[in-house]
């Protein structure tokens, strides 16, 4: 399948070797992959931290990029999770209806990398990752794609990988985007009970289907010198023997 | 509207509120401890329930219709209380509605009045008005009473002693009750205040209810509790008060099927609540003579104007929402500064005073969306925290002058919009970004930003912005070919054929 990639501005920036294991796994499992260049990002941070106005050029933009592609796919449940949930609001603020209808469109056509994946039944994907990995499944993942279990299939049929469970796993973060630094204390006391719950597990790596999320508990891990490191999920299932 | 009904502060600041319950961790521990286990309850009697989905869908649906019709349900009840021998008074704000209320207990000559709890006269600061009338109103509900004798303000919308445990209660109970000989043991507790209550529900001659349900085809009015408290003060007292928001009524008595399921699996995570009071009006010789109803809009009216925000008003207060948001269990009530806290205050309070007197309370989520998972009435609550955040920001902004100009946030969001709106210039601040860092970053991460980022990096480290970005790197390896070409391709298709093979055995094995 031809597959267009939306890496996220974020990946882009700060993540790339996440995006270049995305191009690596997707290419394994024989599809084609697209970068159109011109794409930026889907305007998340300024939705959800109430500039939406400021958000419509970046929606436009988003379905000017993507609105011929047969399918897209972006590491990052969150980015994906704004595209499905608040796109056609968005529209409609802006009073746009053409806009609206390419938004309605597009959308189901916008999809996590590990929802892309085991939508075509693909479980496990020859990876090999000899390492003690505990999933995180971000909120966003979870409660706004409804991914399940789906990433935790695929890890599990990694060869090579021990996954431990995560103590209280769907408990979020604290991270929420501009949230971390508009109510810091309250991120980080949140934030404090994850890095006890990824303790517990004893694991090397935490590893989820969003960066921005490990970079929040990858953050903190960091400063506490804990020896655990994150791991996006597509680096994890791009590793071969 | 004034916003101080329903605000206990003026403008909440939930950040700083937060920052200071944070330290406090006797409340850390209390919470935590009281929210896990009302979880765990609820989480197990709505696992019973295989029809759970649809009896949530069809409580969303029953609020939704009631809501399109508001003002013909009202009129309908109205009618039917009227009908029953019960009076309906009309008010459109809180003072109103303290008036009213304060003018009836005089009325019936009343120096003292018993309460069920009730968050709608909280709502509208009843107790201090009726204080100031020279009336004493008596909170009945245990926990309520706690909060009254402590002078303080409740913390949870079911449970409102939660921030409370049992050491802190007897302390309480025996500075305030004249008590000298109490232990901790919950029994010997409850028995202290039973004691102290009987004397009220026997002597007091008006009570003042709030109202769960209204009914409007038979004018019937339904009051859910759990310590009898309730059922007391709704038959023994000659004169019955019950003020209601007016988003509470439903149309059929054959509705309350749905919320009399939904409610208390999702507040007490029980089956059935242990007392469940209805009474239509006046019934001769049995229970209150004389029965008033006074129908609150304080703002509500407002809220329904707004197609977003209005589903707020679904609202049947159970308290889910509290119990699994992981920004509640870590602050507790109070940092709300609102007589609605938790998610469902974080976006109702500032609908009902105006975003423009509560504008830090929609940012006190993460959007981690485990309210919208429990709420037995679908109020999708990240979306409207959202939709008032949009309304924050606009009023910001309209306002205009040198406050928004010179605020930090509105210049960075309206700068970054700028950057992403076409290729070049987003390309070139990734390229600045690098530059940038370079006194800050440390091996591959930034221990130490300025600003309004200090808050990232009080606990957390930085990662710093690699040498080549991802769009680099696919320039690099494909130059400005969109995709990459055939040959490099042949390697990893012999690969991906490998790992079809295996997948298909994998799925022939199972």
């Amino acid at each position: 399948m031809q597959v267009s990639l939306f890496i996220t501005c974020f990946n882009d920036t700060l993540f790339p070797r996440s995006g270049q294991a995305t191009v690596e796994l997707l290419e394994r499992l024989g599809h084609q992959v697209v970068f159109r260049p011109e794409q930026t990002c889907c305007g998340q941070m300024h939705v959800n931290t109430g500039y939406q106005r400021e958000a419509v050029p970046l929606v436009r933009r988003f379905v000017e990029v993507f609105h011929d592609a047969e399918v897209v796919v972006a590491p990052s449940a969150s980015c994906v999770g704004l595209v499905r949930d608040f796109y056609g609001r968005i529209a409609e603020l802006a009073d746009d209806s053409a806009l609206a209808r390419e938004v309605a469109v597009l959308q189901s056509r916008v999809l996590e990398l590990t929802e892309f994946l085991t939508k075509l039944g693909v479980e496990d994907v020859g990876a090999y990752f000899p390492h003690r990995v505990t999933y995180h499944p971000t909120c966003h993942s979870l409660r706004v794609l409804h991914l399940g279990d789906a990433p935790l299939r695929l890890l599990r049929a990694v060869r090579g990988i021990e996954v431990v469970p995560m103590p209280d796993a769907e408990q979020c973060c604290g991270f929420g985007g501009t949230f971390a630094v508009k109510n810091a204390d309250t991120s980080m006391a949140m934030l404090g009970d994850k890095l006890r719950a990824v303790a517990a597990t004893r694991a090397e790596y935490v590893v989820a289907a969003d960066n921005s999320c490990l970079m929040h508990i990858g953050g903190a891990l960091h400063r506490q010198r804990a020896g655990v490191r994150t791991l996006h999920i597509a680096e994890v299932l791009a590793r071969t023997e | 509207m004034k916003p101080e009904s329903v605000l206990i502060e003026l403008q909440p600041k939930f950040e700083r509120n937060a920052a200071a319950a944070l330290a406090n961790s006797q409340l850390r521990r209390n919470m935590g401890k009281a929210t896990q286990t009302i979880r765990g309850k609820r989480a197990a009697v709505v696992g019973e329930l295989s029809d759970w989905e649809q009896l949530r869908e069809a409580g969303r649906a029953i609020k939704e219709r009631t809501l399109r019709h508001l003002d013909e349900y009202l009129l309908q009840l109205e009618a039917a209380v009227q009908r029953a021998g019960g009076q309906v008074h009309w008010a459109s704000d809180a003072a109103e509605a303290r008036a009213i209320v304060t003018r009836l207990a005089q009325a019936a000559g009343t120096r003292e009045v018993i309460k069920v709890k009730s968050l709608t006269t909280d709502e509208i600061k009843l107790n201090a008005a009726l204080a100031a009338a020279g009336i004493n109103a008596v909170e009945t509900d245990l926990a309520e009473l706690i909060i009254q004798l402590a002078g303080e303000h409740s913390s949870h919308i079911l449970v409102p002693a939660i921030h409370k445990n049992r050491a802190e209660i007897r302390e309480l109970f025996m500075r305030t009750l004249g008590i000298a000989e109490l232990s901790d043991e919950p029994r010997e507790l409850a028995a202290a205040a039973r004691a102290y209550l009987r004397r009220k529900f026997l002597s007091v001659p008006v009570a003042i209810s709030g109202a769960n349900f209204a009914v409007a085809e038979t004018g019937a009015i339904c009051v859910v509790e759990s310590e009898g408290n309730g059922r007391m003060c709704l038959t023994l007292p000659r004169v019955l008060i019950s003020v209601m928001g007016i988003e509470k009524v439903i149309p059929r008595w054959q509705d309350l099927e749905v919320f009399l399921q939904l409610l208390p699996r999702s507040s007490t995570g029980e089956r059935m609540n242990p007392y469940t009071s209805i009474w239509t009006g006046v019934a001769a010789g049995d229970g209150p003579q004389e029965f008033h109803l006074v129908l609150l809009d304080n703002g509500r009216t407002r809220v329904l104007a707004d197609e977003v925000g209005r589903q707020a008003l679904n609202c049947i207060r159970c308290s889910a929402c509290l119990n699994i948001c992981p920004v509640y269990e870590r602050t507790g009530g109070h940092a709300y500064g609102s007589v609605y806290p938790g998610p469902i205050g974080a976006i109702l309070t500032p609908q009902l005073v105006g975003v423009e007197h509560a504008s830090s309370l929609p940012y006190a989520s993460s959007l981690c969306g485990a309210c919208y998972e429990v709420c037995p009435v679908k109020i999708n609550i990240p979306e409207v925290l959202v939709h008032m955040r949009g309304e924050a920001v606009r009023q910001k902004q309209d306002a205009g002058g040198l406050k928004a100009a010179l605020d930090p946030e509105n210049a960075a969001m309206r700068a970054l919009a700028r950057v992403f709106a076409n290729r070049s210039t987003y390309e070139m601040a990734q390229r600045l970004a690098r530059l940038g860092q370079g006194p800050l970053a440390r091996e591959g991460f930034i221990e130490w930003l300025p600003g309004m980022l200090g808050g990232w990096t009080a606990m957390r480290d930085m990662p710093a912005v690699p040498q080549e970005s991802f769009r680099e790197w696919w320039a690099r390896e494909f130059g400005s070919r969109k995709t990459r070409n055939v040959a490099k391709n042949a390697k990893r298709s012999r690969e991906s054929a490998k790992v079809k093979t295996r997948n298909e055995a994998a799925k022939t094995r199972r």
